[in-house]
């Protein structure tokens, strides 16, 4: 309470309604529940053409020849185009490595890889004539692993490689390799009074997002191209596109189209170029939708892992060293590769502290599917081989594994292997006493008053138990993710900010290039303005090119680096509205010139509260509009011999408890429980924060009991490339998710917000895996697990 | 071939259809009505789902040839349709008692501008979802408000595991579906409650 006749002390935004900190609902939501919203697959254009890309039958083969003739002489085809057909000598792309064709040329490397695109008034037509070009192939021997990789007369997956990785890779088919050393683990190896190893396997796990990769292209009338797109990053696919193209940036408008999500499986280009080029070709409009199968081909995975741990512990429980090598596959081409190599090297042993760590992560090039981004890219796939660990080191030292990990969390000021210090909360502790000491669901929770209800009950209404063999089992886990591109990658965003008066009202805009993949970053965006300009209508402009760039929608990074953005742009329009009310109000008090002011309903007031102008009266016709990039804390590489470095922005950190029955006899798994403790920093909109997380949860929850691309080692061709093989959780296998939000400060970013989407998806796969082992006392090193898993058939 | 049904309440005229288009294709691309999905046109996903005289299917595996004459609603016309339910009407015949003619159920038209959602005020579950943070790409939304409107309407209180089993057809990769099941739930509630 203020002392009498003190003033208020009020800060900016605080008596603003929909601001940050208020579960406000989405502005797209309207649309997108009565049908409305646009998605980049319902985007129409009169005499539009149909685009349709011919993929390889084979994974690795020279192509012999290619016939197209049949196919052009199809009535309502108008183009077919290969590899000859391309405009310019630039015929690669990559995100980070140009080693990915557009289309193949003289050798194909993996199953689906793109061969031939056409172009046809209906998508019938267009699929036939796909399917009429002959192409021959001559098939080559695979390369499936890292055995088959590195073996001394190994084909190499692509010849003469330049890339900036070369020089350092032990081989030709290794993408990159990153150690990461700091003490000397196997000296400290000599004071451990229990050692544990393991070989875990990690399957290759599809995004699954259900809008299908599409979008319109449509040649404009000077010689360039608009592309109506669903993308994480809007300017990262202009300029891979571009040189394709032969066009100038400026001669190519990308306007972000309805995303049905993303998470990571839109990093990388699919159909840009395609349809860009057959609409440059034919000079009509090209639409290009995958349907579900061709989307198992048209986007990039999780990579496959193979992990081998070692953990010591003294016999009073401390860490004395771990040593780890992570064997990803990156399949034919190196989408993000190198980085998720960064990752998961440098997040190798999880949120703990140990001194003396020798971490080895390595991604190969292969004749496997490509992998890339997704989410929790890279510190997945470890974070389920360190918890397993964590959980055979606690039992063999004697100790509770929750207080095990407790014990040896890392916390503020811990020094990461790559020797950064955590200079921000890291409450791995207390989320996990958090997240145990939440109520755990009943025992024989499939009981009613009517018998069983097998919907409850593993094998659900298949019917196969009604209790008979069930086992409860419960398990822990806890993860850490970096938040924001690292490794010195300059992750800038860009926003532009305009305020006005329109109808008599205050109103600000707010034009960025960020891509809303459904994360609800344009939610937040508007709250960040009204909180920093005090008013209530925000209008946020489609996302599109004619802006600077956001940077991508990944890495957890958008409300952290684009909410950035936004946010000081909406300081520099403040400071320059105040600007103009000085310049016109200025001299009719005095508080203009002393007090701090701040923008608040509509109104200019010092922080005691006193209105001193309306802003209609200080904008009248003028409008505040400036465009700037924002950029947080600045990273530097991984030393390429030693791993150190301080190549993180920001972590994040969630816990997860798992609560699981297995049918014991038929190997059948219901989760009951997944319940999450996640430190946000600050929830800038709470609805959405739980939402991510519980979204996350489930994604770990598909990978730890479902989810897997089942990859021929013969062919290295694909199997399971629908929804019918592929299984996604459905609600009926996805069990209540309670979450309990923290919100602990991080004093660098901005509000103290810490990126959230990702961690929750480290942690919850490897709980239910503990959970399973747990229930059944089996070790299930591989994840997913399936019932011959459990029914020792396997 | 031509194919002459009702789409929300209006009577739609599709020419020059292919034998191999399917319900969803003719909607999305011939009628302009792109609200239902195409997320794997397998018939796995349950995001094109419509109804079809009353009952919910996967629009993608139906062939525009099977629906002449026949009645659908989408998810464009979800809103009156709820109305018109909520004002007495019975929208389809599936409602109420056995034996409502597919005559009386042709009496029901849509209000509004429903061929393209604008306007029209939204139904109870379209309101729910966006109260509840149901939705967040929005790509599953379509099809699971029509097959949790239908659900409603069978069972205005379903219990969690009814709630579940009805809607187990309908995949969402974004949500966890924690918050699909609070918004049918607050659904449920604020029908119950004449909200």
């Amino acid at each position: 309470m203020p002392a009498n006749g003190a003033p208020t002390k009020i800060t900016q935004g605080s008596q603003t309604r929909g601001g940050i900190g208020e579960s406000t609902l989405r502005p797209d939501s309207t649309l997108k529940v009565t049908g409305e919203f646009a998605y980049s697959s319902d985007m129409w254009h009169e005499d539009m053409l149909w685009g349709q890309i011919l993929r390889s039958t084979v994974a690795h083969a020279e192509i012999v020849s290619i016939d197209t003739s049949e196919a052009l002489a199809m009535p309502g085809v108008h183009a077919v185009m290969t590899y000859d057909d391309l405009p310019t000598e630039v015929r690669r792309y990559g995100l980070e490595i140009q080693d990915t064709p557009v289309l193949a040329h003289g050798k194909v490397r993996h199953h689906g890889e793109p061969v031939a695109i056409v172009a046809a008034d209906h998508p019938e037509t267009a699929r036939r004539a796909a399917a009429k070009i002959k192409v021959e192939y001559k098939e080559l021997p695979v390369i499936t692993d890292e055995a088959s990789a590195t073996a001394p007369d190994a084909i190499l997956v692509h010849e003469n490689r330049d890339d900036h990785h070369i020089g350092h890779v032990p081989h030709p088919n290794i993408v990159h390799r990153q150690p990461i050393v700091r003490g000397n683990a196997d000296e400290a190896a000599g004071r451990a009074d229990f050692v544990v190893r393991g070989e875990y396997s990690f399957g290759m796990q599809d995004q699954a997002f259900l809008g299908p990769e599409s979008g319109l292209a449509v040649p404009e009338e000077d010689g360039g191209v608009h592309l109506y797109i669903a993308t994480q990053w809007l300017h990262s696919d202009l300029r891979q596109m571009a040189p394709v193209l032969g066009l100038p940036e400026d001669k190519i408008r990308m306007t972000l189209a309805g995303v049905g999500g993303a998470f990571g499986g839109r990093e990388d280009l699919s159909m840009q170029i395609h349809a860009c080029l057959l609409a440059l070709r034919t000079g009509k409009p090209v639409k290009i939708v995958y349907n579900r199968f061709e989307s198992f081909f048209g986007h990039v995975h999780r990579h496959p892992a193979k992990l081998t741990y070692e953990h010591g512990a003294t016999k009073d429980g401390r860490l004395t060293h771990v040593k780890c090598r992570i064997v990803l596959d990156g399949g034919a081409y190196a989408s993000a590769s190198p980085a998720v190599v960064g990752n998961a090297s440098s997040l190798g042993i999880g949120p703990y502290e140990v001194d003396d760590v020798d971490i080895e992560a390595i991604a190969l090039y292969t004749n496997n599917p490509p992998c890339g981004a997704m989410r929790g890219f890279g510190a997945v796939q470890a974070c389920f081989a360190y918890e397993a660990q964590m959980d055979k080191l606690a039992d063999a030292v004697g100790m509770d594994r929750v207080e095990f990990r407790q014990l040896n969390a890392m916390s503020q000021g811990t020094i990461m292997p790559t020797g950064q210090p955590v200079d921000s909360p890291a409450p791995v502790a207390e989320l996990l006493r958090r997240v145990k000491a939440m109520p755990m669901p009943p025992e024989r929770q499939w009981e009613s008053s009517e018998g069983a209800d097998v919907r409850q009950l593993p094998g659900g209404l298949s019917n196969t138990t009604h209790g008979e063999g069930v086992v409860r089992g419960v398990g822990y886990a806890v993860g850490i993710k970096n938040v924001g591109f690292s490794e010195g990658f300059d992750d800038y965003s860009t926003a532009k900010v305009r305020m006005e008066v329109l109808a008599g009202e205050p109103v600000a805009t707010v034009h960025t290039a960020m891509a809303e993949v459904g994360q609800g970053g344009v939610t937040v965006h508007a709250q960040i303005a009204r909180t920093e300009l005090g008013v209530a209508q925000v209008t946020i402009h489609p996302a599109d090119t004619q802006v600077g760039s956001a940077g991508s929608t990944s890495a957890s990074r958008q409300t952290y680096v684009t909410g950035g953005a936004v946010k000081n742009a909406c300081e520099l329009v403040r400071e320059q509205v105040l600007e103009i009310g000085r310049r016109k109000f200025g001299s009719y008090h005095p508080a203009w010139a002393t007090a701090e002011l701040l923008l608040e309903g509509g109104k200019v007031v010092t922080d005691g509260g006193e209105v001193l102008a309306d802003l209609v009266d200080v904008l009248e016709d003028e409008a505040v509009e400036i465009e700037a990039e924002w950029r947080h804390r600045p990273t530097e590489p991984f030393d390429l011999r030693t791993g150190q470095g301080n190549g993180h922005v920001q972590y994040s950190f969630a816990a997860h408890r798992a609560v699981v029955e297995v049918d014991t006899e038929l190997g059948l798994v219901k989760v009951i429980e997944l319940a999450c403790a996640q430190d946000v920093g600050k929830a800038l909109n709470p609805l959405s924060v739980v939402g991510q997380i519980q979204g996350g949860t489930t994604q770990g929850l598909g990978v730890a009991v479902m989810e897997e691309i089942v990859v021929d080692p013969r062919t290295a061709k694909v199997k399971n490339p629908s929804f019918t093989d592929y299984l996604i959780p459905t609600i009926l296998d996805t069990p209540t998710i309670p979450v309990d939000v923290l919100e602990l400060a991080d004093e660098h970013a901005p509000y103290g917000l810490r990126g959230i989407g990702e961690a929750p998806t480290l942690s919850s796969t490897p709980a239910v895996l503990a959970a399973i082992r747990n229930a059944t006392g089996l070790e299930l090193p591989r994840t997913p697990v399936r019932p011959e898993h459990l029914t020792g058939q396997a | 071939m031509r194919v002459n049904f009702t789409v929300n309440g209006r009577p739609q005229e599709a020419d020059d259809v292919w034998e191999g288009e399917s319900l969803l294709y003719v909607l999305r691309e011939r009628l302009g009505l792109p609200g239902s999905k195409n997320a794997c046109e397998q018939g796995e996903c349950g995001s094109c789902t419509v109804r079809l005289d009353g009952v919910p299917v996967c629009s993608c595996l139906v062939a525009a040839g099977q629906v002449q004459g026949r009645e659908v609603v989408t998810v464009e016309g979800l809103a009156d349709y709820a109305k018109q339910r909520a004002e007495g009407g019975c929208a389809t015949g599936a409602c109420g008692s056995a034996g409502t003619s597919l005559d009386e159920a042709k009496g029901w038209q849509a209000k509004g501008d429903s061929q393209t959602g604008e306007g029209g005020e939204l139904s109870p579950i379209q309101q729910a979802f966006m109260d509840a943070g149901a939705v967040q790409c929005g790509f599953c939304t379509p099809g699971l408000l029509v097959a949790a409107d239908e659900m409603l309407e069978r069972n205005p209180n379903p219990t969690d595991a009814d709630i579940r089993e009805a809607l187990s057809g309908n995949l969402c990769r974004c949500t966890g579906y924690e918050k699909i099941m609070d918004a049918v739930r607050l659904a449920a509630a604020r029908q119950s409650e004449g909200v």
